[in-house]
């Protein structure tokens, strides 16, 4: 065992940091890295998970069975990355089971954009182009994150999100070009989900007090202004492209920035929101609490089976 | 709840034929037939594989992080065994 005092060990760690050299499960690590990673990625993992409900809403009444096919396997994805999550966050000391009960209880936060509801098909479009947009420019940077098995974990759900983003874009340029009453459908959806897909970035640099001590232990490599900047800078000529109007009457090119200025965001809603008061919250955590209880007998019937099955190979 | 939790498993994927299998991360099945079946979902969605291993997660024994640098070091020490140590006069090729 090392005897080394808690400073070197510390400084070590920050040396490896600094040098770009990952962590993995068995090193030394601060205490405070472990827990920030470990909220980090069970709120990350949840919101995957929880992320599958407004989606999995239009399943059953998708427009074609080409649409039911790709809503199917991007809700899939979505259970994939929950779960490639709660292993990463598992490595370092998760407990999931408990980690699942705190969503439920309300004790655990995931991301405050699936408390909104999904009124019409156009927000399928809408969740893949902004939502699943938003979170590729987050998830990016975290692909170089300093802990291991994030970083690889990211690695994956990038490659795999780049395909929901694309249907979504698709979903949505075809209504946009499509009848009257398409187009204005689509129109609403954006006007609906722009504001807190921007909210999805989190709160601006000067409140969010965690955000340094992240960025130097390099779990964070921007900062939430920079990428909420990057994704509106982005966005806003592909909503052009498509004829659709970004709702925000402050949205303007800046010459001397090179981006765009925009409107003031409502965090007044944020933290209503994230605090279990936006409009689906008790409808979100209703559905996974049932589906933990409902499925009891499932898991229930796997230990069985595999009891039963381990028996079988002993007599042979 | 009377359900005990499922163990965990690490998975091992071979991409394609003439590769060795490679640990692609884990998660959590009743037994190792039901881990393969998982796996195949969260792992191979997209023909990542043709095979899979998979190994209770506790069975791993690992060498210990904390004392990498004085396990390591013998290999670190003998730069004699990299080809590149020995001169080779001008004009020599096929070496």
């Amino acid at each position: 065992m090392s005897t080394k005092n808690i400073e070197e060990l510390e400084r070590e760690f920050q040396a490896k940091i600094d040098a770009d050299i990952k962590i993995e499960p068995n090193d030394w690590m601060p205490e405070g890295y472990r827990k920030t990673l470990m909220r980090q990625i069970s709120q990350h993992a949840h919101s995957e998970i929880v992320g599958m409900l407004p989606e999995g809403n239009w399943i059953t009444r998708a427009p074609s069975l080409k649409r039911k096919a790709v809503l199917l396997a991007k809700v899939q994805d979505e259970a994939g990355h929950g779960l490639y999550l709660y292993s990463a966050a598992e490595t370092l000391g998760l407990d999931r089971e408990k980690s699942i009960d705190d969503l439920h209880s309300g004790k655990a936060k995931y991301s405050s954009i699936f408390n909104y509801p999904t009124l019409t098909w156009a927000d399928m479009g809408t969740i893949g182009w902004l939502v699943d947009g938003a979170a590729i420019m987050n998830q990016v940077p975290l692909c170089r994150c300093s802990y291991g098995p994030y970083a690889r974990a990211m690695v994956r759900v990038c490659k795999e999100e780049s395909f929901h983003q694309r249907q979504g874009f698709e979903i949505v340029s075809l209504l946009a070009n499509g009848t009257p009453e398409q187009k204005q459908m689509v129109q609403d959806s954006l006007n609906r989900f722009w504001w807190p897909a921007l909210m999805m970035f989190g709160p601006n640099d000067d409140n969010s007090p965690n955000s340094a001590q992240s960025i130097k232990w390099k779990i964070k490599r921007s900062s939430n202004d920079e990428l909420r900047q990057q994704f509106i800078d982005v966005t806003v000529a592909q909503a052009e492209m498509v004829g659709l109007t970004i709702p925000d009457k402050d949205l303007k090119w800046n010459e001397t920035r090179g981006s765009y200025d925009f409107g003031t965001i409502n965090w007044e809603e944020f933290n209503q929101v994230i605090q279990g008061n936006g409009p689906c919250n008790k409808e979100r955590i209703d559905a996974r609490r049932n589906a933990k209880e409902n499925g009891a007998w499932v898991r229930e019937a796997a230990n069985a089976f595999a009891e039963k099955r381990k028996k079988k190979e002993l007599t042979h | 709840m009377s359900s005990k939790e499922w163990p965990l498993w690490e998975v091992f994927i071979r991409s394609k034929q003439g590769l060795s299998h490679k640990h692609v991360g884990s998660l959590r099945a009743a037994d190792a037939q039901m881990a393969i079946d998982n796996a195949r979902d969260v792992y191979t969605r997209r023909s990542e594989g043709i095979s899979i291993w998979v190994i209770e997660s506790k069975l791993v024994t690992a060498s210990d992080p904390d004392e990498s640098a004085e396990f390591f070091e013998p290999s670190e020490s003998k730069i004699y065994r990299h080809p590149t140590f020995y001169n080779v006069p001008d004009g020599i090729s096929h070496m």
